[in-house]
């Protein structure tokens, strides 16, 4: 007990000066990684607390209509005289939820089936070319198809564009498998008479886990865009739902006049889907250095 | 040499009848009637029993993806629910918008990402190279529709040098024609730069640190040939794979700039029916797009025995 009390003097004791030095250190060797999560970091910080800093998104003011920004206003108001500002804040949240959402959503599906299909020669033929002919769809039309054929909420819109971002996981864990199935301690372990559900969850499926953090990060860059791009087509969340592609869906006509309804959320889109594709390129720098001189 | 492209041919159309099933499937398999969907909100009870009566919807499953698969081979692509028009005449009258802007966007991307990349790889480390780099980063972030807003604010409203939006057909002249395309092109092109211009760099520095570079440049081969015949010709597989697959990024981002510049294309024909829930048009455009695919990719992987003589399959 007073040893233990002891140490937490000592390091309470060693100056907070060296954590500042080691974290000084890892901003300089991984300054990506470090500015896209410090920006994903405040605007999920921005996302999570939006009532407490933004305005009503909802609320329309007729008389306000397509002010400029203004102190009142601080990105101005749109064609119904809703605060852009509070829109735009708003809209993180349906941004980063979406990205997420079918970031871990395609994960998990992708993930089984290429287990399955990596170890199970008779299933990868067959699995391989349903997954060939998925991807050969372009991605933002199966979701125009999807969402057309249901109707239209968050969670067809995540559904929609999981599906085509399955196969890409699909390949890669299934290509991890290939090369780590034939490794001697796997040999060993199904000598050994191991359970395959132990080889493949104890054995193989942690060797998955690096280039599938990358992986996840670039299908939420996507995800996101692809979000955007469908609200903005208007196959995606409903309208009423302020979300950066229904805001610049509903300004189009507005370019000239008030350009800020436009630029308010496309550059906050374009911001996020960055934050997110740094911190992928700093994680795959960290995590996959075979990929990572590829590159 | 005929053997791998036949085979790879088969294989071509066993993907496309597979991305058949899929696009089938997904009206047959979404939850609600299929009748019902098609008929759109408004239509009556009979209209709905018409419908299922017409398409055949009380055979079994297989029986209906035969009939369908037989008619779509044959260039049926159905009726549209909205205008009573073969889906197939309704994409040949916007074929001309599509395909100039999808050529275009090809060309200019391609030319100048092989250029950039080439140069960037030459001169790694310099300016050239950093600028890629942003370019890269840019273009992977910046979604087409803002770039293209930016690009009409810009070019079209504040400078006033090219037209806000819309098309001309090539046959009413050049000019008019090209005039429109610029900023579409640029808009649609930038993510496809990118994409090529990264690739480029990375096939042409691994060629680079290659002993016969070295021997070619002892032997006093000047730089232009010594880039383009030694270097890039051999550098050339990862580039045009890369080509092939991002066509796709074309494809998804033709709908989306043909609505953001207000060009009458196929594109624009799909964005019109989501909101009147024209499933026929959907489900044809994504087979003639599914379908553009895979057979520039199939030519992709035939041009690499051409490429690099070495590959045998």
């Amino acid at each position: 007990m007073a040893t233990a009390t002891a140490g937490a003097f000592v390091a309470a004791e060693a100056p907070s000066r060296r954590r500042g030095a080691r974290l000084r250190r890892f901003i300089r060797r991984n300054p990506t990684l470090f500015a896209g999560g410090a920006i994903l970091s405040l605007v999920a910080l921005v996302a999570l607390v939006a009532p407490l800093i933004a305005g009503d998104p909802l609320t329309m003011q007729p008389a306000q209509r397509l002010r400029p920004p203004s102190e009142a206003n601080w990105l101005g108001t749109d064609n119904l005289g809703r605060d852009v500002f509070s829109r735009t804040v708003y809209g993180a949240r349906v941004s980063l939820f979406v990205g997420l959402s079918v970031a871990s959503f395609s994960v998990v599906v992708g993930l089984f089936i290429g287990l399955l299909t990596g170890y199970f020669r008779r299933v990868d033929a067959v699995a391989m070319r349903l997954m060939d002919g998925l991807m050969a769809i372009p991605a933002i039309l199966l979701a125009i198809a999807l969402v057309a054929l249901t109707r239209a909420s968050v969670m067809t819109v995540i559904v929609a564009i999981t599906i085509p971002e399955v196969p890409r996981v699909v390949r890669l864990v299934r290509s991890v498998v290939l090369s780590v199935r034939e490794a001697p301690y796997v040999e060993a372990a199904i000598a050994g008479g191991t359970p395959v559900w132990k080889i493949l969850f104890r054995h193989i499926l942690p060797n998955t886990v690096p280039p599938l953090i990358v992986q996840a990060t670039y299908i939420c860059a996507s995800a996101i865009l692809i979000e955007a791009a469908l609200s903005f087509l208007g196959a995606g969340t409903p309208p009423e739902i302020p979300t950066w592609g229904n805001m610049i869906a509903q300004s189009r006509l507005f370019l000239s006049r008030a350009p800020w309804t436009i630029f308010a959320p496309g550059i906050a889109l374009a911001v996020v889907v960055l934050a997110v594709n740094l911190l992928g390129d700093g994680l795959r720098d960290r995590l996959d250095p075979r990929l990572a001189r590829r590159m | 040499m005929l053997a791998y492209i036949a085979r790879r041919l088969a294989s071509t159309v066993l993907v496309m009848g597979i991305v058949g099933v899929f696009v089938f499937l997904l009206l047959h398999l979404s939850p609600g009637d299929p009748a019902a969907i098609i008929a759109g909100d408004n239509a009556t009870p009979e209209q709905i029993a018409g419908i299922r009566q017409r398409l055949g919807l009380e055979d079994p499953l297989p029986v209906q993806f035969l009939r369908w698969a037989v008619a779509v081979v044959q260039g049926d692509l159905g009726i549209s629910i909205f205008s009573n028009e073969p889906v197939i005449k309704l994409i040949g009258q916007r074929i001309e918008p599509t395909l100039s802007l999808a050529l275009t966007t090809l060309i200019v991307a391609v030319t100048l990402a092989v250029t950039f990349g080439v140069l960037a790889a030459w001169r790694a480390g310099s300016w050239i190279d950093r600028s890629l780099m942003v370019v890269s980063v840019l273009g992977f972030s910046v979604p087409v529709f803002v770039v293209g807003y930016m690009l009409i604010y810009v070019f079209a409203i504040t400078l006033r040098w090219l037209p806000v939006q819309g098309y001309a057909p090539l046959g009413e002249g050049f000019g008019p024609w090209i005039e429109r395309l610029v900023l579409p092109s640029i808009a649609l092109g930038l993510a496809y730069v990118a994409l090529i211009a990264r690739i480029t760099r990375t096939a042409m520095l691994d060629v680079l640190a290659e002993d016969y570079i070295r021997t070619a440049k002892a032997k006093g081969v000047a730089t232009a040939p010594m880039l383009l015949k030694h270097a890039l010709k051999n550098a050339g597989v990862p580039i045009i794979t890369v080509i092939g697959i991002g066509v796709a990024l074309l494809i998804g981002g033709v709908v989306i700039t043909e609505t953001v510049f207000n060009i009458p294309g196929v594109g624009r024909l799909v964005v019109d029916a989501i909101s009147k829930r024209d499933y026929p048009i959907i489900q044809g455009v994504i087979l003639l797009f599914s379908g553009v695919y895979v057979v520039v990719n199939l030519m992709v992987d035939l041009t690499y025995t051409v490429l690099d003589p070495r590959i045998r399959y």
